[in-house]
């Protein structure tokens, strides 16, 4: 940490007044588009909200919510994919590019079992059991690519520059895309039906129970990794490798064996992640992976990569923000198809997270040496 | 400068001057033997499939062998030596989501090839499939393999619009013809009333009706029918779904109601609810989503249960109808506008065959029925097309000669054709389909889609 003192002696470049500055356009943008809103809200006629809107209808409380439920829901998933990119980043140091394809593989995995327990007639008839049954199955599965991947693609490249296995697990995304498409065929897949209780609303929130049980097995997944990480041997031993693996070595631990779990663990929660998405929108492509898994790794970083609350944190805000921040910010000030720029919002949300706080939200601030 | 690289000599500079006289000559000898090739090349020499650049010189009127065949030869004219086939091309969505769009119109012309038989006594030879991607890029990549081969006469698609504005201009402007039995776009012919549209190119048809049409069919329904005064619409940027929904819209407000609200979802999103949410602002009857699979699936799921939007009358468009969208659950009840499927004993005048033949056929063929009413526009698209070539084409020396320009002008003075699709006639912008058009409304059920495609609930021809 640099002392006050000494920051203040520190000459600021035009970079500096240049940063400065855009943090003030960005943070003045988003305060001009939610006043307009809450204009909005208070009085439709009022002049600030239709300065620069004169269409600006504004939301009710309902769809208002709803958005926030959607962006929580979608956030969750996030939050849960990212915390493989982070478990990864935080033992080996590198972005695993293919924890994205994880997921995917987790929700084909999820949507070939549930047409299987569905032609059984068991989806039906007792559909709690079956999604115990495909998270179980997604789970496993997702933990075994996640650890294949590790020994044949990433072991062997351990101790080499940080750039080699980033590029390749570029290569593994495609290479695990492409092979979904030659085993299942390019076209979209559907999961069965799901029993009315998962579509509807219930009163309590007025949240479907698709949304619900998203937000809940999310949470519940989220407590088993932090009491994994924290409160087992195996956790301290992952603490301890990412802390410093060769000093971790000489203590006794198996270094090798902590980053195998490391995989297993995050993939798993990337096969949770595909169960949910699976319930959630009933339909995967081999695609599926690509997006979610881009903006997973933004949440992770939003967050502070290597920081599991962090991950979860990084992942409701942009989910949050890519589902509100359209209609929220934008529309109110006037920009047209507000609704095709939820992916600019969320990578907006990264850049002006990064210009405030260049460490992320939880993250901490690292020496010179360790930032190169 | 360096002086010394300048010859003083006087040996030196006569050899130089020598070099250089002898160099003059070389390229002189060089450019006249290039220059007699191009312009009288060896009577013994192999007839080639080569274009011709300008018209060709007059001969004697008594030994003209091309007869009456269409064309002044401006476009060139393309040679198929004797026992080599005519080349024409298929590109189509094959793969991926819409190839349940592609795939029966691709196959189709297939059938259509095989049924009319050879033209002038030359087979036709369709080649490979290529794949339009159901978009720019791919458009544009299987419209540059298609060119490099200049013996290629005519290419059956695109299958959807967004590719076919990138590759119709590259077709067109080798020369060849482009006839799509899939496009329905405004922007690729006219607006119907005499402007051509942004991506409208000569040399360009298609057998699809045109989406103004659809667009019209939809309003007056949702109108007229349903009895709805307030409407939304929703499209993906592709050229396809936003004219349709654009014509929808307009013709809505023409016919006296309201557009609450227009907007736009990207191809790839899943969470529909923040759009929905801007949709129902607007408080809408109906809205109607022109779109694709799989983000047609995500709408019609999610619609529902975004507050405003609960009693919201869903509708669509051909884009989505299909089996395996009729057979989704959150579809039933859903109305969607497409050409109308009711083919019947309607005969194809250059194959003689109808309708229910072909279904018969295609089903032995594939193994199962046609997954999309468009096959029907494929098939007349490859009838339309060997018609041209035949009325474009001479016999000479054995070999047969094709005018491309003659390819066109068969094809933009088409009139009265019966196909199945019913009566084709073909304006100067290339839209030569018959413009009926139904709605129908989908009963539910795996079981019940053939039930829903023939559930006509209202019929539009203008």
């Amino acid at each position: 940490m640099i002392p006050r003192t000494l920051r203040r002696q520190t000459p600021r470049t035009g970079v500096d007044w240049f940063l400065t500055v855009l943090r003030v356009a960005a943070l003045t943008v988003v305060a001009l588009g939610l006043l307009a809103f809450i204009a909005q809200e208070i009085d439709r006629d009022n002049p600030f909200a239709r300065w620069a809107n004169p269409d600006a209808t504004g939301l009710t409380g309902e769809q208002f919510w709803g958005l926030i439920v959607s962006g929580v829901s979608q956030g969750a998933m996030y939050g849960l994919i990212a915390l493989g990119y982070s478990m990864v980043y935080g033992v080996l140091g590198f972005i695993n590019f293919a924890h994205g394809e994880v997921f995917m593989v987790g929700a084909m995995t999820g949507m070939i079992a549930s047409n299987k327990l569905a032609d059984a007639g068991m989806w039906e008839s007792n559909f709690v059991g079956s999604l115990v049954l495909i998270v179980v199955v997604s789970v496993i599965v997702c933990s075994l690519t996640a650890v294949i991947m590790e020994r044949v693609a990433y072991r062997p490249l351990r101790g080499q520059p940080r750039l080699i296995p980033l590029i390749t697990s570029i290569g593994v995304s495609f290479f695990i895309q492409n092979a979904s498409i030659v085993l299942l065929g390019p076209a979209a897949k559907a999961y069965p039906d799901v029993p009315d209780w998962v579509k509807t609303k219930h009163t309590f929130l007025q949240i479907e129970g698709s949304k619900i049980l998203v937000i809940l097995v999310a949470a519940a997944s989220m407590a088993c990794l932090w009491y994994v990480v924290e409160r087992t041997k195996s956790g301290r031993a992952m603490r301890a490798v990412a802390e410093d693996a060769e000093i971790a070595e000489l203590m006794g631990i198996d270094v090798n064996r902590t980053i195998v779990k490391v995989f297993a663990l995050g993939g798993a929660m990337a096969g949770m992640a595909g169960i949910l998405w699976g319930i959630l929108f009933r339909s995967v492509i081999h695609s599926t992976g690509f997006l979610p898994g881009i903006k997973a790794f933004s949440a992770a970083v939003v967050g502070g990569i290597g920081h599991l609350g962090g991950a979860m944190t990084g992942g409701l805000t942009i989910g949050v923000a890519e589902s509100v921040g359209p209609l929220v910010i934008l529309e109110p000030l006037g920009v047209s198809g507000v609704s095709q720029l939820r992916d600019a919002v969320a990578f907006a949300v990264l850049i002006g997270v990064l210009l405030l706080r260049p460490s992320g939200i939880f993250g901490e601030r690292l020496p010179a040496e360790d930032r190169t | 400068m360096d002086k010394s690289a300048y010859p003083h000599n006087p040996r030196q500079k006569r050899r130089l001057l020598a070099i250089a006289i002898a160099l003059l000559a070389a390229f002189s000898l060089l450019a006249t033997s290039c220059g007699n090739d191009d312009d009288a090349p060896e009577a013994t020499e192999a007839p080639q499939a080569t274009e011709e650049p300008t018209a060709p010189e007059p001969t004697e009127p008594m030994d003209d062998p091309r007869g009456d065949a269409l064309g002044d030869g401006s476009l060139g004219i393309v040679e198929v030596e004797e026992g080599d086939a005519i080349q024409i091309r298929s590109l189509q969505a094959i793969t991926g989501d819409v190839a349940f769009f592609g795939l029966p119109i691709d196959r189709a012309a297939y059938l259509a090839v095989d049924d009319y038989g050879p033209v002038n006594g030359f087979d036709v030879d369709l080649g490979t499939s290529l794949d339009d991607l159901c978009g720019n890029d791919g458009g544009q990549a299987a419209a540059q393999i298609v060119v490099a081969d200049e013996d290629v006469i005519g290419v059956l698609g695109t299958s959807c619009s967004g590719a076919a504005v990138a590759a119709a201009p590259l077709i067109t402007d080798a020369g060849m013809v482009m006839i799509s039995g899939g496009n329905t776009s405004p922007a690729l012919t006219s607006d119907l009333a005499g402007t051509a549209g942004p991506n409208h190119v000569r040399g360009y048809y298609r057998t699809a009706h045109n989406d103004l049409y659809q667009g019209a069919a939809m309003a007056k329904f949702v109108f007229g029918e349903l009895g709805f005064s307030t409407a939304a619409a929703i499209h993906d940027g592709d050229p396809y779904t936003q004219g349709l929904a654009q014509a929808f819209a307009d013709s809505f407000e023409a016919e006296g109601g309201t557009i609450t609200g227009f907007s736009a979802v990207n191809k790839d999103d899943t969470d529909m609810v923040p759009v929905l949410t801007e949709i129902a602002a607007g408080a809408p009857q109906a809205l109607f989503f022109p779109i694709f699979q799989p983000a047609g699936d995500f709408i019609a799921d999610q619609a529902p249960g975004v507050s405003g939007l609960e009693d919201t009358v869903l509708l669509a468009a051909d884009g989505v109808l299909n089996d395996n969208y009729l057979a989704l659950p959150q579809t039933t009840g859903m109305y969607f506008s497409g050409p109308d499927q009711r083919f019947g004993q309607n005969v194809n005048q250059s194959t003689g065959r109808s309708a229910d033949e072909l279904t018969a056929a295609y089903e032995e063929r594939h193994g199962e029925v046609p997954s999309s009413a468009f096959w029907a526009h494929g098939y007349d698209a490859a009838t339309i097309l060997l018609d041209a070539i035949a009325a474009a084409s001479w016999v000479e020396d054995g070999s047969l000669m094709i005018d491309r320009q003659g390819v066109r002008d068969y094809l933009y003075a088409l009139r009265d054709y019966r196909g199945i699709i019913g009566t084709l006639n073909c304006d100067d912008f290339g839209d030569c389909g018959s413009s009926k058009i139904t709605v129908v409304q989908n009963i539910g059920g795996e079981e019940n889609v053939q039930d829903s495609l023939n559930n006509v609930v209202f019929s539009y021809e203008p």
